[in-house]
């Protein structure tokens, strides 16, 4: 049998048609060697290091990998090998800052991270004494942020459902508008605001958990709006129109029909809410205030967050005797305790919308 | 155009029913329609009040005359009015943003593109997740681990940039040690905002209409040339608004700001230098827990100031977004 001619590899004239094309694998084998390389230079230099290892490398290879598929490839070809090798880079170096902080927290945090820290909370500790908890910042946090569910929920729901199930109307527009600048709104703003709302009619100085509560429902609704309107409108119309045509009122077809098959996705959007919002510091900082132990009472006096305690044990800095590194330790432990609660939600959220979600037949 | 179709739809209905034959209005649906639009209405006046608030309360500290400030003021040095005390912050609000966008920028729309066009398509979809969840971190985490643990790190790349760019006046030295800098506050504020600015653009590039991208793929484009074409040029203004909302989010972030950034009221452009900058969301945080009852109202203002330039920046971003939903070549 004669060899086949590849027939893009006709030669015109002496000019080739195709270009030549670099071996697969040529791509992860040069990045090594231009690390390794890049490594073994810095090593001789005497100033290695991981990072700059690994940074010098990348930007060899990006050099080197242009002039190889500029001689073979093109020069087309080596622009496109240098736009891949940005993405890839811009990617990695995205997820750097993630892995290291959530290494860093984990690292740091164990090692306070128990059922004693958990359980107790800051009263009479002081200076650098091995002592001292999180439990008051827990309460704290979890009643503040649940008072602002309770407001934000109904709010932003039936908001929701203005926007979807009773068309669009101008001023349906004009809150959709609104509702997505309010996503833009600071979180410190919305703690003045809420703290002026309060000081208006309780006098300055005011510093109540419920304070806090509204300052972050103000943060909340737009995102809950949001959710629940994507939901909302994933509900098939066919479902509205077979209620319709048994008789069943409006009303009772968004509850019963249209709610009751959005249900998960709204639900996993809330938690979404809280997650984003459980974290939220400067506006209890101004509105909450700090305190030393224990608080369950929402509507009477300064409550702490864990937020702001991460805060506070940080900005409390060295401490001057006994163990001097207590305050970051403390610090770093409630904000794994912080990172952990927020990753649940996170996950319990996705759980919710994956099995609840209503059947499509699709 | 549109409206003539309007018009020739209305001439074909039928003519409209009687009352009688309408559908009965039971008290139900006249309970909920009615809390419905309340509650949408509710957040029109929410947004309202929250402007109308932070004037009333700002108010005291517009009206009183400035040589009487500084006296009634602990924070505010003599002989500085309201605006000169504002002046510096703004600026500094502004310039720790911009430092933010121009690092966040270029890296998210990698990112995005790498998500979108790049990456194997199964694992595309995970990646999302893990850009996702660098949104879900508390700003106060993100403010410890740019204060313990960037900090020490960024410091010999300053020293370098100092010592090799020094002569470009943004890179002046000395170098604070440790570098409590607008820089450093700007990096933390840049991976902040990245996820933001990354779920925005991606979303506009997996939008790209897929015809374009495989015609311009059918006609030898590489996948770079593809992008460059067909994707990009679509994009733009998703870009640009995605740029918008990260902006908005760079400006009023607070606590990354405030736990590592060493506050100064000057409109100084040294970049690598502390105790130079402050913005307005991180010097409320700082001072407001001490601050007295003219105090609270000066800090409120700027609140104000601050809430005007965020609502700006937002609405010019929305705008952009609605407008290209109306005119873009998919639909």
């Amino acid at each position: 049998m004669t060899t086949m001619q590849d027939p893009l590899d006709v030669q015109l004239g002496g000019k080739k048609l195709s270009r030549g094309k670099l071996p697969r694998g040529t791509a992860i084998g040069l990045l090594v060697l231009s690390v390794v390389v890049m490594g073994g230079i810095l090593q001789m230099a005497g100033s290695f290091g991981i990072v700059l290892t690994v940074f010098l490398g990348v930007v060899l290879y990006a050099v080197a990998i242009m002039v190889l598929a500029g001689a073979v490839e093109g020069g087309r070809a080596a622009r496109d090998r240098l736009a891949t090798t940005f993405m890839y880079s811009a990617f990695a170096l995205a997820v750097i800052p993630l892995i290291s902080l959530l290494w860093t927290v984990i690292d740091y945090g164990l090692d306070r991270f128990n059922g004693y820290f958990l359980s107790y909370t800051m009263r009479g500790v002081f200076g650098g004494m091995d002592a001292g908890g999180v439990y008051h910042a827990i309460v704290g946090t979890l009643e503040i942020t649940l008072f602002a569910t309770l407001i934000s929920v109904p709010i932003g729901l039936l908001t929701a459902i203005y926007l979807v199930e009773y068309g669009p109307t101008r001023l349906g527009r004009g809150i959709t508008f609104f509702v997505d600048v309010m996503t833009g709104i600071p979180s410190i703003v919305a703690g003045l605001f809420a703290y002026a709302l309060f000081a208006l009619f309780l006098g300055p100085g005011v510093r109540m958990g419920v304070v806090g509560s509204v300052a972050l429902a103000v943060l909340m609704i737009p995102i809950v709006v949001r959710a629940s309107e994507e939901m909302l409108k994933l509900v098939p119309n066919e479902l509205r129109e077979a209620a319709y045509a048994l008789g069943v009122p409006k009303w009772l077809t968004i509850v019963k029909v249209v709610l009751r098959t959005a249900a998960a996705g709204i639900v996993t959007g809330v938690m979404l809410a809280v997650a984003r919002v459980i974290g939220e510091t400067a506006p209890l900082l101004i509105t909450v205030g700090v305190v030393d132990s224990v608080n369950y009472d929402l509507f009477d006096g300064r409550m702490m967050t864990l937020p702001v305690y991460v805060f506070r044990q940080y900005s409390q800095g060295l401490a001057p005797n006994g163990i001097t590194t207590i305050n970051y330790d403390r610090a770093w432990a409630a904000a794994l305790t912080l990172i952990i609660i927020v990753m649940l939600l996170n996950l319990i959220a996705r759980l919710v919308s994956r099995l609840f979600a209503p059947k499509t037949g699709r | 155009m549109t409206t003539t179709g309007e018009t020739a739809v209305k001439q074909k209905m039928p003519p409209q029913p009687d009352k009688q034959q309408r559908a009965p209005q039971r008290p139900g649906d006249v309970v909920f329609s009615a809390a419905a639009r309340a509650a949408g209405t509710l957040i029109l006046v929410i947004l309202a009040a929250v402007a109308v608030f932070l004037v009333v309360e700002a108010w005291p500290a517009i009206e009183i005359p400035s040589s009487e400030l500084a006296t009634k003021v602990s924070f505010i040095e003599d002989g500085d009015s309201l605006l000169s005390y504002v002046g510096p912050l703004v600026f500094g609000t502004i310039l720790a943003a911009i430092i933010a966008l121009v690092i966040a920028t270029p890296v998210s729309i990698g990112v995005a593109l790498f998500i979108s066009h790049y990456s194997p398509r199964r694992v595309a979809q995970v990646f999302g997740y893990i850009v996702d969840l660098l949104a879900a971190i508390p700003s106060v985490v993100y403010g410890l681990w740019g204060a313990l643990w960037l900090m020490p790190r960024v410091a010999p790349f300053f020293d370098w940039l100092s010592s090799t760019l020094g002569f470009v006046p943004l890179f002046e030295g000395p170098v604070a040690t440790p570098p409590r800098t607008i820089l450093t506050a700007g990096i933390v504020l840049a991976v902040m905002i990245l996820p933001i600015i990354t779920a925005v653009a991606r979303e506009v590039f997996l939008q790209t209409p897929l015809l374009h991208q495989e015609a311009a793929l059918a006609l030898g484009a590489t996948r770079w040339e593809m992008v460059r074409l067909a994707v990009l040029p679509f994009a733009r203004s998703g870009i640009i608004s995605a740029t918008m909302l990260g902006l908005g989010r760079a400006l009023g972030e607070t606590m990354a700001v405030a736990m590592v950034l060493s506050p100064g009221l000057t409109y100084s452009i040294f970049i690598l230098q502390a105790g130079q900058h402050q913005n307005i969301a991180a010097n409320i945080a700082l001072k407001f827990p001490e601050a007295t009852s003219l105090g609270v109202n000066v800090l409120i203002f700027t609140g104000l100031v601050l809430f005007v330039i965020t609502l700006i920046v937002n609405m010019i971003a929305r705008w952009i977004v609605s407008r290209r939903a109306e005119f873009s070549g998919a639909n």
